[in-house]
């Protein structure tokens, strides 16, 4: 789009002058607002993901207790967290799909491993009723769900913010202005893989 | 080549348009049950709460929320329609709003009579207060063995003692909370609030409001002459009295709006609680 012939130019520049207008009061606003709703998304999608592993130790600790010679599903659950805490992506990586995925990927590593470990749980019928389990159980069931809704606030805010790099008028920002801003990535995991835990009550 | 392009993507605009569209139509209908509206601070669509509990829950609710500035909603519904209720009870707390704009200080109480299954629905603002932990002993000791005998009244009553229990026992914070949003104490504003937003609407509206209001309100005295505090108005042929009769039929519209009502406050919920099934 550059400006080569001095011929062309007055043409395009006409061009220019009217769309200005049109410009800013479609909002120049519009692409970097819905950039840093997504950021800001991801944000919370970290933290719950952090506030789910800070959960881990205590949780394998009190299990410790009363299933002590379940080791290999408890060293699978330290294992996995520990990769998982390893593998963050930070607000300005979102456009890494390889970073993306492997962040996908140890935190759904994560999650089949701490529902193995639910469900071996299952058959420590004190475990079940010591105070401490319980309330572990009951935070980490409110974490589960929790990272369900800031990935679902995730979700949506992307699809906003990619479609304002994607679509008219906003578009007109992003090739003649913002033109680094790339599509960020959104999360693609089936949900078998990412199903949260299962807890039964009973 | 840069001609071809471009006509490439002028062409590729309308699809990409039409396919966002069509992803809005699709994503707008795989939203799943439609939720119920906020008609009150209990709204028992299935009918299993009966009517005198109904109105002590609503009274004290009420008088919790004027005390407080927390908003807890109790909600009943037949079906999920095969959704799981967290991702239900997320959508129905963030559609009504429940809680402070800027607080998050809402609870929703949810109960699906026919899935026998029941949350609570916590905001972020009393994630803290009422913690995961307190609502799942709530569903637990209060409400499933009461709901297993079928005394869901009695059930969803004392969850909503417990759970004020819980959120009174941080007397501090709820103090504080108090302080943060006095307006709340009456929802609707009072008689000087009104009357102060009165003045300023008729002295912006000037003319206008002179030419509407006096038919509205005034007296009328004379064809086309109105009496209206205290002032005479006398409108001139200039208009058809067809025109007379248009205005007054939007009158209703405007002395409607005011009427009084539960609403929620714009608060949110990320996902905080604790689910349970009987």
């Amino acid at each position: 789009m550059l400006v080569r012939t001095p011929a062309s130019a007055p043409p395009r520049l006409l061009v220019l002058a009217l769309m200005l207008p049109l410009l800013s009061a479609c909002g120049f606003n519009i692409i970097p607002t819905a950039e840093e709703q997504a950021k800001a998304a991801w944000s919370e999608v970290l933290n719950q993901y952090q506030r789910r592993a800070e959960l881990i130790p205590n949780l394998v600790e009190t299990v410790k207790g009363y299933a002590a010679h379940e080791k290999e599903v408890l060293e699978g659950v330290v294992e996995a967290r520990a990769k998982a805490t390893q593998v963050t992506v930070s607000p300005d990586a979102l456009t890494n799909p390889e970073a993306f995925k492997a962040f996908q990927e140890s935190q759904a590593g994560l999650t089949s491993a701490l529902s193995r470990l639910l469900a071996v749980v299952e058959n420590y019928p004190d475990l079940k009723a010591n105070q401490n389990f319980l309330a572990l159980q009951a935070q980490l069931e409110g974490t589960e769900n929790r990272i369900a809704v800031a990935r679902r606030d995730y979700i949506e805010a992307v699809r906003v913010y990619n479609t304002t790099l994607r679509t008219f008028p906003s578009i007109l920002w992003a090739k003649f202005w913002f033109t680094d801003n790339e599509p960020f990535q959104n999360f693609t995991v089936t949900e078998e893989q990412m199903q949260p835990p299962q807890v039964d009550f009973n | 080549m840069k001609t071809t392009l471009a006509s490439q993507r002028h062409s590729a605009w309308p699809a990409a348009l039409l396919a966002i569209l069509a992803a809005f139509a699709i994503a707008s209908a795989a939203l799943g049950a439609e939720l119920p509206a906020l008609t009150g601070r209990v709204v028992d669509q299935a009918g299993i709460i009966d009517a005198a509990t109904q109105a002590a829950l609503t009274a004290r609710l009420e008088a919790f929320e004027q005390k407080s500035s927390d908003q807890v909603v109790v909600a009943t519904i037949d079906s999920l329609g095969g959704e799981a209720i967290e991702p239900y009870s997320n959508r129905l707390f963030r559609a009504w709003g429940l809680g402070q704009a800027g607080e998050d200080n809402g609870i929703l109480l949810l109960v699906a009579h026919g899935d026998r299954k029941m949350r609570i629905e916590v905001g972020y603002g009393l994630e803290g207060t009422l913690t995961d932990l307190h609502s799942r002993l709530i569903i637990e000791d209060t409400m499933v063995p009461a709901f297993r005998a079928g005394d869901f009244s009695g059930g969803i009553s004392r969850a909503v003692d417990d759970i004020i229990l819980v959120l009174e026992g941080n007397a501090a914070e709820l103090e504080a909370r108090r302080r943060r949003n006095p307006e709340i104490v009456s929802r609707l504003p009072d008689p000087a609030t009104m009357l102060f937003i009165a003045i300023w609407v008729t002295i912006f509206l000037g003319g206008f409001a002179m030419a509407i209001l006096p038919p509205l309100f005034g007296r009328k005295i004379g064809p086309r002459r109105y009496r209206w505090l205290g002032m005479e108005f006398a409108y001139n042929q200039s208009r058809s009295s067809s025109s007379g009769r248009g205005w007054t039929s939007g009158s209703g519209g405007w002395s409607g709006s005011s009427g009084g009502g539960f609403s929620g406050g714009g608060g949110s919920s990320g996902g905080g609680g604790s689910s349970g099934s009987w």
